[in-house]
């Protein structure tokens, strides 16, 4: 019982989701639109279980004070700091009842002077790793990584001026090697194949592994490792 | 005995490197002439082609992290809905996407548009959590998940959104997006099923995973920030009031300086790297 009744609730909301997808009228499009919402619900379970999770994980880590205590702690202080000042509205201007990121409310306060630019600041230290490791990465040591590094080369001069200026003065009938064509050329030809190919096995898969579930043939979703 | 051997750079004279660049045109504020592409100028037409008052659909779904290069972006699209008097829905399925939309609308829509007017030409919606089953939603009911605007606003009691059910009723949808959930779940789930043609701007990380719906089922992508500078020349163009650089800021313009000479620095270690390994092995095979 404790098995079948959660594989009978999936085949039945696998099956009528799938009807709905390609018969999109009464009642099925009403259904369709239900367990969306019903979905919208459960997720926002979530965020409390997400919270509740982050909340163990790392008051545990900081308790037993062991590798990155510290950081568990600047995470927690975060996550609670903010989590108070945004459901009980502190220092908000507008009080209990305005916009909880109203401006000068010490939760926009938070956002805009720490979680903002600390998310850029983290961002944008990426182009020091990335210069990095292309130094690195990008070297002829065969033909792949030769392919590799020259298409970077493209692409990094066609997304600059500097493609048009260097091979501008090209005749119109060898438009087609102008570094910014041919940058556009490897993102709308090579690039959008090797996408396109990727997409259908991942959605071809995701067919596979949904029918699986659907028909109860892979059960791991219940916990059954098997 | 050996020949000569280059020796690796060091990873902080790299970083040093590449911080003399781009703090070097951002203190000479070097702007560099933009070329647009055909795919930035399809999303530019898309809304060109709009009639005044038609419906667009904004969804801010990015965060701090991409804000520099995907704000840009957003304040264009705004800046050319308003001046083709376009009726603008802004909503996001990320929960840091409300300060997105906020920070567009108090910089760009407000300040330079004062006769758009709050509810009748524009609306926000605010933040939904449920990624792509928020828009499976409202792509058949959008009142069901959005009764109200960010405000607490009952949709009914808003002239813009009074008679809109549905995302049907939308015109154009132009995304912003950052990852998931964004351009790609939004047409998945509302520009394919609904028939609503779909324009978006995206990091230009994103920008290939999105290629495949280009041209049929996305009107035009702008990937980056030199897409977004681009689109910015578009717009100066077409609408000659922002050639006053002093009063417009046009972000993507100005940032087009620091990413350039980055892209160059990164050319020149990509070369230096290639003569150092070569010239080390031709080196060791010497030596053996």
């Amino acid at each position: 019982m404790k098995r079948t009744v959660p594989l009978i609730i999936t085949f039945i909301v696998g099956t009528l989701l799938i009807v709905a997808a390609f018969v999109p009228h009464y009642p099925f499009d009403k259904w369709n639109n239900d367990f969306n919402e019903f979905f919208n619900i459960i997720q926002a379970f979530a965020f409390i279980l997400g919270g509740a999770n982050l909340m163990r994980m790392h008051g545990r880590r900081l308790v037993e004070r062991g590798a990155g205590a510290f950081y568990s702690g600047v995470c927690l202080a975060g996550f609670l700091g903010m989590m108070t000042v945004g459901l009980f509205k502190l220092g908000n201007p507008a009080g209990l009842t305005g916009d909880v990121d109203v401006t000068g409310s010490w939760f926009e306060i938070g956002y805009r002077y720490l979680f903002s630019p600390t998310s850029a600041t983290i961002y944008a230290l990426l182009a020091f790793f990335i210069a990095s490791a292309s130094y690195r990465a990008f070297r002829a040591k065969n033909t792949e990584a030769s392919l590799l590094l020259v298409t970077a080369m493209v692409i990094l001069l066609g997304r600059t001026f500097l493609g048009p200026v260097l091979t501008g003065w090209l005749p119109p009938s060898l438009s087609f090697f102008e570094i910014s064509n041919l940058a556009s050329w490897f993102m709308s030809v090579p690039v959008q194949a090797g996408n396109r190919a990727i997409m259908l096995g991942v959605a071809l898969g995701i067919v596979s592994l949904s029918l699986k579930v659907i028909l109860a043939i892979d059960r791991s979703h219940l916990g059954d490792r098997g | 005995m050996s020949g000569f051997r280059l020796p690796e750079i060091d990873r902080r004279l790299v970083f040093a490197i590449v911080a003399a660049v781009v703090v070097f045109p951002i203190f000479f504020r070097l702007s560099l002439p933009e070329v647009p592409s055909t795919i930035v100028m399809n999303v530019f037409d898309s809304v060109e082609s709009l009639p005044a008052g038609a419906m667009v659909l904004m969804p801010m779904d990015f965060d701090p992290g991409s804000e520099a290069e995907l704000q840009p972006m957003a304040r264009a699209f705004v800046r050319h809905c308003a001046e083709k008097k376009l009726r603008i829905t802004f909503l996001t399925l990320w929960g840091t996407g409300s300060q997105m939309i906020e920070r567009v609308t108090k910089d760009v829509l407000i300040p330079e548009f004062p006769d758009y007017q709050y509810g009748r030409d524009w609306v926000n919606l605010g933040y939904k959590p449920g990624m792509e089953s928020v828009i499976t939603v409202i792509l058949n009911d959008l009142k069901k998940t959005f009764p109200t605007d960010v405000s607490g606003k009952n949709l009914d009691d808003i002239p813009l959104t009074r008679d809109v059910r549905n995302l049907r009723n939308y015109n154009l949808i132009l995304s912003v997006s950052a990852g998931y959930a964004g351009t790609k779940e939004w047409v998945q789930f509302a520009g394919d099923p609904g028939q609503i043609p779909v324009a978006a701007g995206m990091t230009a990380v994103q920008a290939p995973l999105n290629y495949p719906y280009y041209p049929r089922q996305l009107k035009g992508l702008l990937g980056g920030v030199k897409a977004a500078a681009e689109y910015e020349s578009l717009l100066i163009k077409k609408y000659p009031r922002y050639e006053d650089q002093q009063k417009y800021r046009f972000e993507a313009l100005t940032r087009m300086g620091p990413q350039t000479f980055a892209h160059l620095a990164v050319i020149g270690l990509i070369l230096l790297g290639n003569a150092t390994y070569w010239i080390n092995r031709r080196a060791a095979q010497g030596g053996a």
